[in-house]
């Protein structure tokens, strides 16, 4: 359970984050004054950056449950099974059911880098400047997507989210108790598959619409 | 064979000679035995007498009273938690890896009880009376009463287990109607009742395997009773996965162990049903009852070739809008039906019965259909020389009722059918064939269900008590759960309230003695080193049974069986191959054990079948029927319920005779024409 | 029909198996997957070899005593029990793998035999509605709408083959538990020990070692009776129900 609810954190992440992302269609000042308005929220309430970290901490911790949750499955299931079948042959679960843990891992190591990429160490794959020196975050996003091998690395990443996702949607209403008859079932699934579309979709928007030059500084 | 269909001579069918003895010089004659058990009295009354005088044993002395329960069908589940609950110590064996497994989970129709919710004029006392009918007037009147009373509170206790059964949209329960009765008392959970009823024993008995009162003991094999001092103190089973030969004591011992209808190999019960529990018991002194008893069920899936290992049933309410026929000429018997026309093929149960037709009871369904085939008119592929398949069609009934309604009646039928044939039965007649089905005889017992020895009760259909020479469609589940729930722990109190007994030493002679032939067997079977696999002695015992000894039987033919099972018997001990060790997991070993019994056991049916020079119920003696080939009775000879006593291996059985009265129900000869 | 089997052998618990290779001829389709196996088992008994062991009762597809998984599916390419899957669902010259039931909470007893006595315990931890006999009101004394018999009754149709353990990748045997948790919970009679029932139970899978449940779905799809995945929604939503009511 707390997987799942660790899981749901990450979904509602994700379709702000996207929202988040997709202002870099509205250009430079759009994006730059989101990322700007992060910083703010909860003003004076809160100092500045302060829901920022707050929320931080909150997925961090998120994360952090998540994977343990991961790990403690992975080994369960690894203790359940120590002699592997000769043959096995796969009738009714989904590619995305069966990778969740390569899937999930791929996501880890993408977020890391990620991270250093935009949030830590801002690294500027075009110019190869860190830390402010490397512009602000629209600049450094454009450049970013720039560079066609980044580009490739995050539609891999959404690839592995995409279908994280699909998996997971569905899987989290079940964990919850929430698809208990044939009906809610079928909406459950359709909904994952739908949402993992549209987040896998509307990440990638930004990277290829950047690549294709459409999305220029 | 002697011809039977109803151009039958009626010569034959004369009264028999009063001092007439088929069986004579195959056994010898005993004293007569009673059931003393049961009050007298007006019969509402018997049971609260009884369960008033019984004994009650002391609750604090519960925790040393110890209780064994041989098998965990609904008979054994349901008393094995209800004594774990009154606080005896309990303990639980069954073959299967899981107590959950037992035969009676495959029960598909019902259960019947006399609740009256549909308000048709059911009754405790109609239940009886068409049970001792539906019995052919060879069962107790007390013990059926008592069913009939105690099928009331089956089905609260199950409801209030969870059992699911059939309810209508108010929510309250659903019931139907069986096996031709005029009421709706049968109640159902689709096609699994058995199933359900078994599923909710066997959680009660686990709840009590939680509270430390049942030890279960699954995938043990009972293979020997003990009897010290003239009393039942224990078993010696076989684990099987280990091999290990372990001996239990208690204080009283309880078979539940089923039936025995796998002596004719192919049959409806499941693969391990055997007899072997019983059989044990019944050389050690406990007498058989009517042993010959075999109820024959006409709609079940026919044999398709060599390989078959054992028969499905197909619900019998298929014959409600199938019709039954087979071509006219043998020459058509290959053809496909479909080309057959109309006027070639001979609706042959229609002809005969013509008021009943295709509904006639189970025994005059199966033995016309077994003539069919006997006169080479068979449908379906040749097994061994011979077509043995009649066919249903539902071709009338589409054309009446349309595909969808017909669907909807018996969709999971026909796929289970379709699944096993591979033909479409809404396109091509079915083909169905008699098979074995239930046994009415079983280990004689008493109205407190203790056998002739002390200390050994036995319930379900191990024992012979309820049915009389036939069972009513529904009612075998009502036994087992009413001797399991409440017959059983109500009756065992009062020879358990003289207990404990005192502790058995392990190296009384008796247990020495049983250890000793328990592994002098196995030895025997591990050492033959034959040629010829267990399983192929089991087909050809089955055969013989089928033959001689199936749904009609002659004096000469069941001579002729009685040696034939002699000769394959010595055969058998000489000749059998037992591969592997004794000392781990052993199929062809467990086996082995089961066929010897069943050879030894199939020789007494032969023996009971011989002596019974009539017909009654689900015995057919070509010898006693009437001019239109009805079954017919002699109440005047056999109104008594053979109880065999063992006397050792190739001596005479001793028959102990009961007498059967009837105080309350007129008997009366049926007639279906 | 000819038809190569590989089927895994293994003496007891304790010694290592291995899989091994038999030829069958003149294999009937009306032949139901365990007699194949019986008329394997007639020739290697002629022939001197010990016949594999395998488990079956009733050969009807209710007692549950069967099951194998055959080219790496759960009782076969049918959606039935193994004995009675025929041999009309394979052709002629097919190679087909044979192997036991796997997870660590079914050890192999010998060759295709497996122990499943931790379906028992389970069912023993609660598994059941706490009534004594004789204790029960009458039969009609608590209706029950028809919608929640029948699904209590599609829950109930469980038939604890261990199919869903062995099918599911995380050696789960969550269906099976949310099969006995729905049929009991979706009654009237069942109310009362519902949190308790759901939380030992629960514990009692942990504790013999079965996998956890990542939603994945092969048990369905291999059980025979097609015990629905809502059950394990329901075995979840009751869970939390009963952690909430602090149980
Ligand atoms: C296909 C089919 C359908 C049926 N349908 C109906 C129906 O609709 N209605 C109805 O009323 N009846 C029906 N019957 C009959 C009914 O199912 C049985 O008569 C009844 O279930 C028998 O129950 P039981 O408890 O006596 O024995 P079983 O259920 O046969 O149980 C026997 C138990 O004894 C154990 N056992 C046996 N031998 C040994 C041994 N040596 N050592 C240890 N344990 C042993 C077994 O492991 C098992 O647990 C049907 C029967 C069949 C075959
Ligand atoms: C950080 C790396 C991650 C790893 C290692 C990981 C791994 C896993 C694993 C193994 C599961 C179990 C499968 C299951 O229970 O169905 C899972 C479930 C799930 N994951 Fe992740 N995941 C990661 C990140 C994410 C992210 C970023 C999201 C969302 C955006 C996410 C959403 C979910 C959801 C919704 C579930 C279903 C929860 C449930 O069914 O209980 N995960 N994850
Ligand atoms: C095209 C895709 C993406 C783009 C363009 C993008 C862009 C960004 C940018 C610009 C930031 C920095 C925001 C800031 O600090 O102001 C950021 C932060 C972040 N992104 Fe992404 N992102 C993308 C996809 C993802 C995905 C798929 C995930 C996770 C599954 C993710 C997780 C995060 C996280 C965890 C942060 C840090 C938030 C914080 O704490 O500041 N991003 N992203
Ligand atoms: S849920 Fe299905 S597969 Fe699992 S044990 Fe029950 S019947 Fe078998
Ligand atoms: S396959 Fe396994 S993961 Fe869950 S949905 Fe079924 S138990
Ligand atoms: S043998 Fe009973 S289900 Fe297959």
């Amino acid at each position: 359970m707390l997987m799942a609810v660790s899981g749901v954190l990450f979904i509602g992440f994700v379709l702000a984050h996207m929202y988040g992302n997709l202002k870099a269609f509205g250009g430079h000042d759009s994006f730059n004054e989101y990322a700007y308005h992060l910083r703010v929220i909860g003003e004076p309430l809160l100092p500045h950056e302060g829901f920022l970290w707050l929320f931080r901490i909150g997925l961090l911790a998120a994360i952090i449950v998540h994977v343990g949750c991961a790990v403690a499955l992975w080994r369960r299931a690894g203790k359940a099974r120590t002699v592997k079948y000769v043959v096995t042959k796969n009738k009714a679960s989904s590619v995305s059911s069966r990778t969740m843990r390569w899937g999930g891992l791929t996501i880890l190591v993408f977020i890391i880098w990620h991270l250093l990429n935009f949030t830590i160490v801002k690294v500027n794959p075009n110019t190869g400047d860190t830390g402010s020196a490397a512009g602000d975050p629209y600049n450094l996003l454009v450049d970013t997507f720039d560079v066609w091998w980044m580009t490739v690395i995050y539609l891999v990443a959404l690839v592995a989210l995409g279908m994280h996702l699909h998996h997971g949607i569905w899987s989290s209403a079940q964990t919850l108790g929430l698809t208990n008859n044939d009906r809610a079932r079928r909406n459950a699934k359709a909904i994952g598959a739908i949402l993992a579309i549209v987040v896998a979709g509307g990440f990638s928007l930004v990277p290829i619409f950047v690549l294709a030059g459409v999305i220029t500084k | 064979m002697p011809d039977t269909t109803n151009t039958f001579d009626s010569s034959h069918t004369m009264h028999v000679d009063d001092d007439y003895d088929d069986a004579a010089g195959y056994y010898v004659d005993g004293d007569p035995i009673a059931d003393t058990k049961a009050p007298q009295g007006p019969l509402e009354e018997r049971w609260d007498t009884r369960q008033f005088e019984a004994r009650i044993a002391n609750p604090a002395n519960r925790r040393r009273l110890s209780v064994i329960v041989v098998g965990t069908g609904l008979a054994g589940a349901a008393a094995a938690a209800t004594l774990g609950e009154a606080g005896y110590v309990v303990k639980s064996f069954c073959y299967q890896d899981s107590p959950r497994r037992a035969h009676s989970i495959a029960a598909q129709g019902g259960i019947n009880a006399a609740k009256n919710y549909k308000g048709d004029g059911d009754s405790v006392f109609r239940l009886f009376y068409d049970t001792i009918k539906g019995g052919d007037y060879r069962a107790r009147e007390s013990n059926v009463y008592r069913l009939a009373q105690v099928s009331r509170n089956i089905i609260d206790q199950c409801v209030a287990q969870g059992v699911p059964f059939a309810r209508e949209y108010g929510g309250l329960l659903d019931n139907r109607s069986f096996g031709g009765v005029q009421v709706s008392r049968t109640f159902y959970a689709r096609g699994q009742t058995g199933q359900q009823l078994l599923i909710g024993a066997y959680q009660a008995l686990e709840r009590q395997v939680a509270a430390g009162t049942v030890k279960c003991y699954s995938r043990h094999e009972m293979v020997e009773l003990i009897v010290v001092d003239g009393r039942a103190r224990g078993i010696i089973v076989r684990d099987l996965v280990t091999g290990e030969i372990e001996t239990y004591f208690a204080d009283v011992v309880v078979l539940a162990n089923g039936g025995y209808g796998n002596v004719f190999f192919l049959s409806t019960n499941a693969m391990g049903s055997n007899v072997t529990a019983s059989w044990r018991a019944h050389r050690k002194g406990a007498l058989m009852a009517n042993p010959c008893y075999t109820q024959i069920h006409p709609t079940c899936i026919p044999v398709s070739g060599s390989h078959q290992s054992k028969l499905t049933l197909m619900s019998e309410s298929l014959r409600n809008d199938g019709r039954i026929w087979v071509p006219k000429k043998k020459a058509d018997c290959e053809k496909n039906p479909r080309d057959i026309p109309e006027e070639d093929r001979d609706y042959y149960l229609e002809r005969i019965y013509p008021a009943f037709g295709n509904l006639v009871p189970r025994d005059i369904a199966s033995r016309q259909a077994k003539n069919m085939c006997d006169e080479g008119r068979g449908v379906g592929p040749e097994v061994d020389g011979v077509r043995r398949g009649v066919y249903l069609d539902f071709a009338d009934a589409m054309e009446r009722l349309g595909h969808d309604a017909i669907a909807e009646k018996y969709g999971n039928l026909f796929d289970m059918y379709a699944r096993i044939t591979g033909e479409d039965p809404y396109t091509t007649p079915m083909r169905i064939y008699p098979a074995v089905h239930y046994v009415m005889g079983g280990l004689w017992v008493d109205y407190d269900l203790q056998s002739t020895i002390p200390g050994l009760f036995v319930t379900g259909e191990a024992n012979f008590s309820d049915h009389g020479a036939n069972r009513l469609g529904a009612s075998a589940l009502m036994q087992g759960l009413a001797d399991g729930y409440f017959v059983l722990p109500n009756t065992i109190r009062d020879y358990l309230a003289e207990g404990p007994f005192d502790k058995v030493a392990e190296d009384d002679p008796a247990v020495v003695e049983a250890q000793q032939s328990v592994q002098a067997q196995i030895d025997k079977f591990m050492n033959t080193n034959g040629t010829r696999s267990v399983d192929s002695y089991h087909r050809e015992l089955g055969n013989i049974m089928w033959e001689y000894c199936g749904m009609e039987r002659t004096a000469d033919g069941l001579k002729k069986a009685i040696d034939l099972i002699r000769s394959l018997r010595d055969d058998f001990w000489r000749n059998v191959k037992v591969l592997g060790s004794a000392e781990t997991m052993n199929q062809s070993l467990e086996r082995a054990g089961r066929v010897a019994d069943f050879f030894e056991l199939g020789e007494l049916m032969c023996i009971d079948a011989l002596n019974r020079r009539e017909s009654c119920g689900g015995h057919f003696r070509g010898e006693s029927q009437t001019d239109e080939g009805e079954a017919l009775r002699h109440d005047g000879k056999y109104a008594y319920v053979a109880a065999w006593e063992w006397t050792g291996l190739d001596e005479k059985p001793v028959l102990h005779k009961e007498n059967l009265e009837y105080e309350f129900v007129e008997m009366k000869q049926r007639s279906y024409k | 029909m000819k038809l190569t089997l590989n089927i895994w052998r293994q003496a007891d618990s304790a010694s290592p198996g291995k899989i091994h290779n038999y030829e069958l001829d003149e294999v009937s389709e009306d032949m139901s997957f365990l007699e194949m196996l019986d008329v394997l088992n007639e020739e290697l008994n002629a022939k001197g070899e010990e016949p594999i062991a395998f488990d079956s009762d009733c050969r009807e597809g209710i007692c549950g005593m069967c099951g194998l998984m055959i080219n790496g599916e759960a009782h076969g390419p049918e959606v039935t029990t193994t004995c009675q899957l025929h041999m009309r669902s394979f052709k002629d010259g097919d190679s087909i793998t044979v192997e036991p039931w796997r997870a660590d909470a079914f050890p192999v007893v010998k060759d295709l035999v497996v122990d499943r006595g931790a379906l028992d315990r389970i069912i023993a931890q609660g598994g059941y509605i706490s009534v004594n006999t004789g204790a029960a009101p009458d039969a009609h004394a608590t209706p029950v709408p028809k919608d929640k018999a029948d699904r209590a009754f599609e829950a109930a149709a469980c038939i604890g083959c261990g199919a869903c353990v062995a099918a599911c990748p995380n050696g789960s045997a969550s269906l099976f538990l949310g099969a006995k948790i729905t049929h009991l919970g979706e009654l009237p009679q069942g109310q009362a020990e519902r949190d308790s029932r759901v939380v030992n139970m629960v514990g009692q899978h942990d504790h013999e070692g079965f996998g956890g449940c990542t939603n994945i779905g092969e048990c369905t799809a291999a059980c025979p009776k097609e015990i629905p995945l809502d059950v394990i929604s329901r075995l979840n939503w009751d869970l939390h129900a009963a952690l909430r009511h602090g149980k």
